[in-house]
C-alpha cells in the first residue's frame, strides 16, 4: 500500500465511491427482488389461514385453494360488515398502530397483554351454496415470551371450532412451542365457543375430559403460554372481540 | 493447485474458525436446533465469506489503511442484505426460521477476520478460495451440532423423523435442553475438546504454572 492512498482527498474519494456502488447493488437486489418476496409473503399468510380451517392440502398450488376464501372487513364494536374499505389491501396488524383505526384497551379489558387492537378486523369467510361453511378470525395475544399470532376456524354455525393455528410466535421450544403440533391442534375441531354463560371455551391444567366440549388440553410444562392461549380465546371471543360478528352471523343478521 | 487446496481445507480440521480460533459462536448457538436451517446458514456464510474476501481483495490497494475496517463492514453488510433479499425471495420459509440471524453474518468475526487477516494480504482468487474454506470448516461444525441437537432435541434428521417422539405416540422423550441455544455450548465445547485431543498441535500452552503450595509442612 502506497503512502499515496492514505491522503484525505483519496480517503473521501474511497469512501464515497464505495458507498455509491454499495447502495446501488443493495437497491437494485431489493426492487428487483420485491415482487417475488411479496407473492411469498402473501402465499404464507394465505396458508395459514387455509392449515387453521384444516382445509390446506399441500399438493395443490395455494392460490388455488385460495379462490374459495373472501376476506371482509368488520366493524368490532357492530358486528357489522364494513364495506366503504378494500378489504384485500387492509392489513389489521398495521391498522392497529395506526391512530384513525386502533383503540387503546383499558387494563381490565386487556387479559390478553395486546395494549391495543384494531377497531376494523379481517375475517375469511369460506361460503358453500350461498351459506357461510368456515369463518377464520385472526387473533393474537401474549405468551410467555412472545405475541402469538394466528387464526381461529369456526363452522357456520359460529358456535363450533373448525381449527386453530399460530402462525407467528416465539415461545420455548418444545414446551410452549407445542402450540404448533399437531396432535395438540387437532384436539380443537368440534369444541364449542360458547355456554349459556358466555365463553366457556378453555385450557384444562393436566388435561381435559374426553366428553368435555368446552375444554381442550394445556401443554404440559408450558403453563403461561397455555395461560397465554386461554387469555387470547377468552379476549377475541368476547364483546370487545368478535362475539358482536358472531351474533349477528347466528342469528343470521349477515 | 496445493495451495488452493490447502486453502480451501486447513480451515475445516486444522485451524478450525469454530474449534481452533473459537469465532463465530453466538450464530452457531442460535441456527443449530435444526439441520436444514443451519445448512442453509452455512451457505450463505460461505458466499458472503467467499465473496467479501473476493472483494475486499479487489481493492485492497487502493483502501486508505485509516478507514479500512468500514469499508470491509460496507462491502460485507452489502453482501448480507443481497443474501438475505435471495433467501426472503427464494426460500421463504427457511429465512423465516433464521430470522434475524441472516442479518447478524454482518457481525460475524469470521467474515470480518478473513477480510482483515488474508483478504488485505493477498490476491482475490486466493481470498475467494480462503472465503470458501472458512466457511466450509464453519458450516462443518454447525451441521455436527445441528446433527446432535435435531436428533436427540426432536427426534429427527432434516426433518425426517428417526426416532419416534413420545408426543406422537413413540418411545422416544425428547431433550428440550438440545433445543435450545445453551446445549450448543456443551456441544462445541465437546467438539473443541474431541479435535485438540486428535490434533494435539492445537492445544493452547498454559498462561501459567500453579505453583505448588508454599505453606510450611508439619514438622
Amino acid at each position: 500500500m502506497s503512502s499515496s492512498n492514505e491522503s484525505v482527498k483519496k480517503t473521501v474519494t474511497v469512501a464515497l465511491v464505495l458507498c455509491l456502488v454499495c447502495s446501488v447493488v443493495v437497491s437494485a437486489a431489493a426492487v428487483v427482488l420485491r415482487p417475488v418476496q411479496a407473492v411469498n409473503e402473501q402465499a404464507n399468510m394465505q396458508m395459514n389461514i387455509l392449515a387453521a380451517a384444516g382445509m390446506y392440502d399441500p399438493t395443490q398450488s395455494i392460490q388455488a385453494q385460495f379462490q374459495q376464501v373472501t376476506s371482509r372487513l368488520v366493524d368490532l364494536e357492530t358486528g357489522a360488515f364494513v364495506t366503504e374499505m378494500d378489504a384485500e389491501s387492509f392489513d389489521q396488524r398495521r391498522a392497529a398502530k395506526d391512530p384513525q383505526f386502533m383503540r387503546v384497551l383499558s387494563a381490565q379489558e386487556d387479559i390478553a397483554s395486546i395494549k391495543r387492537q384494531s377497531r376494523i378486523a379481517k375475517v375469511y369467510l369460506i361460503e358453500k351454496s350461498g351459506q357461510i361453511d368456515k369463518i377464520i378470525l385472526p387473533i393474537h395475544g401474549y405468551g410467555l415470551w412472545s405475541t402469538l399470532y394466528g387464526f381461529m376456524a369456526l363452522e357456520g354455525d359460529a358456535n363450533t371450532v373448525a381449527g386453530l393455528g399460530f402462525y407467528e410466535h416465539a415461545e420455548t421450544p418444545g414446551l410452549g412451542g407445542e402450540v404448533d403440533n399437531p396432535n395438540w391442534k387437532a384436539q380443537w375441531p368440534g369444541k364449542q365457543i360458547y355456554d349459556a354463560d358466555g365463553v366457556a371455551i378453555r385450557l384444562v391444567k393436566g388435561g381435559a375430559d374426553r366428553s368435555d366440549a368446552y375444554g381442550v388440553d394445556a401443554l404440559s410444562g408450558a403453563t403461561l403460554t397455555s395461560r397465554g392461549v386461554d387469555n387470547l380465546l377468552k379476549f377475541w371471543l368476547s364483546d370487545a372481540g368478535f362475539k358482536p360478528f358472531l351474533d349477528n352471523v347466528k342469528q343470521g343478521r349477515i | 493447485m496445493a495451495k488452493t487446496k490447502e486453502l480451501l481445507f486447513d480451515p475445516v480440521v486444522n485451524n478450525n474458525p469454530i474449534a481452533l480460533q473459537v469465532l463465530g459462536i453466538c450464530s452457531a448457538l442460535a441456527v443449530t436446533s435444526s439441520m436444514a436451517v443451519a445448512l442453509v446458514m452455512s451457505l450463505a456464510v460461505i458466499v458472503v465469506t467467499a465473496f467479501s474476501s473476493m472483494f475486499v481483495a479487489m481493492i485492497r490497494s487502493q483502501i486508505p489503511s485509516s478507514i479500512r475496517i468500514i469499508v470491509q463492514m460496507t462491502i460485507i453488510a452489502s453482501l448480507v442484505i443481497v443474501v438475505d433479499q435471495i433467501l426472503k425471495a427464494y426460500a421463504y420459509e427457511i429465512s423465516k426460521q433464521l430470522s434475524v440471524f441472516v442479518g447478524l453474518i454482518i457481525t460475524n468475526c469470521i467474515v470480518m477476520g478473513r477480510a482483515e487477516a488474508f483478504a488485505m494480504k493477498n490476491g482475490p482468487i486466493e481470498s475467494f478460495v480462503d472465503g470458501v474454506g472458512n466457511g466450509l470448516g464453519y458450516g462443518a461444525i454447525l451441521m455436527i451440532v445441528g446433527f446432535i441437537r435435531e436428533l436427540f432435541g426432536s427426534g429427527s434428521v432434516f426433518g425426517i423423523e428417526i426416532l419416534s417422539k413420545v408426543t406422537e405416540g413413540g418411545w422416544y422423550y425428547t431433550n428440550g435442553l438440545m433445543l435450545l441455544p445453551p446445549s450448543a455450548f456443551f456441544i462445541i465445547g465437546f467438539l473443541i475438546w474431541g479435535v485438540r485431543a486428535w490434533k494435539t498441535a492445537q492445544m493452547e500452552k498454559d498462561e501459567f504454572k500453579i505453583a505448588p503450595n508454599t505453606k510450611l509442612k508439619e514438622a
